[in-house]
């Protein structure tokens, strides 16, 4: 660090002689920090690595022998008729909890902005309760109320004789839960820190309240629907703990599938879905972080992290 | 396209615009359905069942008992399990994260962003697959045969011990730690840290009375972020402590779906929603008396 010049008029005796010392104790510290931040990279990002190099192995046999470089795996994987299903599922699922998701939430976050206070303030508690709950207990929690209402003996198909069940149904409501109040939360975040002048101005020149809204709120709004679409699809596309519980027959997801390999002893071919996975999910983040920090940047970029990422850094700091 | 020039409209001066108030609770229906249905509801079902009786076949069967709870209480090992680790867990993620944050926030220079990006992206990754990678790294074929061989013990395991569930722990949660120390870093006044130099305070020191206060509510809100869902933990412990490392997670669901023994496991539950409460209540009193402080300081 660069400390200022001292001031010439202060006099520091007993400082001064011992500043060659502080100095070196700097540049250790500075060294020290500089090491321990590559240490916890190269920490964070090595299960990362090893999942996708072996999943190019070419092993036939045990996962960690490699083998040289080689895609039958993938070939394997993505010919396998179970996967495929799985993959299929996980698809269905994301796609419909982040739609649902991001309307619901964005709708809430639009209307808790005018309502009143007394409503405001429990619901806000609910929204943090939902994010903040242990995933298995709330999994745990539909289960039983799912098997005690729509279930086999269930109260409402006992009332009405249709078992519901369980399935795609299930899966996407549990799960809409925690991304609802994410988008919730983001859009709200991205609301608060809205420039009110545009829709004044708007107003100003008679412009409706739902023209207003589509064509100053919402695209100012726009960064913070898109992130919350993309997280809501990948934490349902990639979700184990509830869809685990509250899965029925076929609509496994692959996930499910990892999981059940890990438990009846891994192949190589768990690698290869698991790469996909981190393919499938990465490719959607990053291009989303990408466009969004090219509009951020078109329109006078700050220099700070925008996007997705800026957008999950900022919420969970704030 | 309907309007002309206002001049041209004899219409009086905009009123502000008000929005219906049906329109605003049409907005949030949705939302509060689903939180009444998924959130609120099975809550109250798991409250309910905590003091009810298990039928023979399992399940619930109504009546009014505390017996779940005095169970709970005698069998508080997983509780303790899941406590020590998450607290271990929570400290070693706070050591680590806090000069990354530091780091991040104050060295990185333009490279922020980046890092940012980097810290963000194995949060975004399937916390299963992040999970899984472990066990290979940990498992006999990977690191456990090198150190085993190295120290001289034969058949030398890290899967299945807590030390696996303890590493896999910190490294799950560890971006949750840096987000909000990052931020709150980020915002800092660096000139503190130079004033404090400048009046003749050591590193350590102005570390202590500067840096760290000034952290600290970033550090609560992280230790908060991490220790609540490790509390809860179910994947790691599963994974890479092969069920042997029993913890909360584990014992729900032994309880829940094994022995079928839904008003035991719904007294564990609320156990477990107590002390996220707990920490919740923890830091909402800690966040305002912090508040309150400092205000008193302005005056």
């Amino acid at each position: 660090m660069t400390a200022p010049a001292v001031p010439i008029s202060v006099d520091r005796p007993v400082r001064r002689g011992a500043r060659a010392g502080i100095d070196r104790v700097g540049l250790l510290v500075e060294a020290w920090l500089r090491a321990h931040t590559l240490v916890v990279y190269a920490f964070l990002y090595l299960p990362i690595v090893v999942v996708v190099v072996f999943s190019f192995n070419g092993t036939a046999r045990r996962v960690t022998n490699w083998e040289g470089f080689s895609l039958r795996w993938y070939e394997y994987v993505l010919d396998n008729r179970e996967v495929q299903r799985y993959l299929f599922n996980s698809f269905v699922v994301g796609v419909a909890t982040a739609i649902i998701a991001t309307v619901i939430g964005t709708m809430a976050a639009l209307g808790l902005q005018r309502a009143p206070r007394w409503f405001r303030i429990p619901f806000d508690a609910v929204t943090y309760v939902s994010i903040i709950i242990p995933e298995i207990v709330i999994a745990l929690a539909t289960l039983v109320f799912f098997a005690s209402t729509i279930g086999r003996d269930g109260v409402v198909t006992d009332i009405t004789g249709v078992e519901l069940g369980f399935g795609y149904h299930t899966i996407v409501s549990a799960l809409s839960l925690f991304n609802i109040s994410l988008v919730l939360l983001l859009v709200r975040a991205r609301l608060a820190g809205m420039d009110r002048t545009h829709v004044e101005a708007s107003f100003d020149l008679y412009g409706t309240p739902w023209r207003t809204f589509w064509q100053i709120t919402f695209p100012q709004l726009l960064p913070a629907i898109v992130s919350g679409f993309l997280l809501s699809f990948t934490f349902a596309f990639d979700d184990y703990v509830i869809t685990n519980f509250v899965n029925g027959r076929g609509t496994s997801t692959i996930p499910l599938y990892v999981f059940g390999q890990i438990r009846r002893g891994v192949t190589p071919a768990t690698n290869t879905v698991a790469a996909l996975m981190l393919l499938v999910t990465l490719t959607l983040l990053l291009g989303g972080q990408w466009l969004l920090t090219r509009n951020a940047r078109r329109g006078g970029g700050r220099d700070q992290v925008g996007g997705v990422a800026g957008i999950v850094t900022e919420q969970q700091g704030g | 396209m309907t309007d002309v020039t206002p001049a041209a409209l004899p219409r009086p001066a905009p009123a502000p615009v008000r929005p219906s108030r049906l329109l605003t609770g049409l907005l949030i229906l949705p939302a509060g359905l689903w939180y009444l249905v998924l959130l609120v509801l099975p809550i109250a079902i798991v409250i309910l069942f905590s003091f009810g009786e298990r039928s023979p076949t399992g399940g619930y069967a109504g009546g009014f008992t505390v017996n779940n709870y005095a169970t709970a209480f005698k069998n508080a090992d997983p509780f303790l399990t899941s406590l020590s680790l998450s607290i271990t867990g929570t400290v070693l993620c706070l050591l680590i994260g806090l000069p990354l944050a530091y780091f991040i926030a104050t060295r990185a220079g333009r490279r922020k962003g980046l890092l940012i990006i980097l810290l963000v992206i194995p949060f975004w990754t399937s916390f299963l697959i992040r999970t899984y990678a472990w066990l290979m790294i940990l498992g006999p074929d990977g690191l456990a045969g090198p150190i085993g061989d190295l120290i001289g013990v034969q058949d030398f395991r890290i899967l299945g011990t807590e030390f696996a569930v303890q590493l896999g722990l910190v490294y799950g949660y560890l971006p949750l730690m840096v987000f909000p120390l990052y931020v709150t870093l980020e915002r800092m006044d660096r000139r503190l840290v130079e004033a404090s130099k400048d009046l003749g305070a050591g590193r350590l020191a102005t570390f202590r009375q500067v840096t760290f206060p000034i952290a600290l509510p970033g550090v609560v809100t992280g230790c908060m972020l991490v220790f609540i869902p490790m509390m809860g933990e179910y994947v790691i412990p599963q994974i890479l402590g092969y069920g042997r490392v029993f913890t909360v997670g584990n014992s729900l669901v032994l309880r829940f779906l094994e022995s079928r023994n839904w008003p035991a496991g719904s007294a564990q539950a609320v156990g477990l929603i107590l002390v996220m409460l707990l920490s919740v209540g923890f830091y909402v009193w800690f966040t305002n008396r912090g508040r309150r402080t400092r205000d008193q300081s302005v005056l």
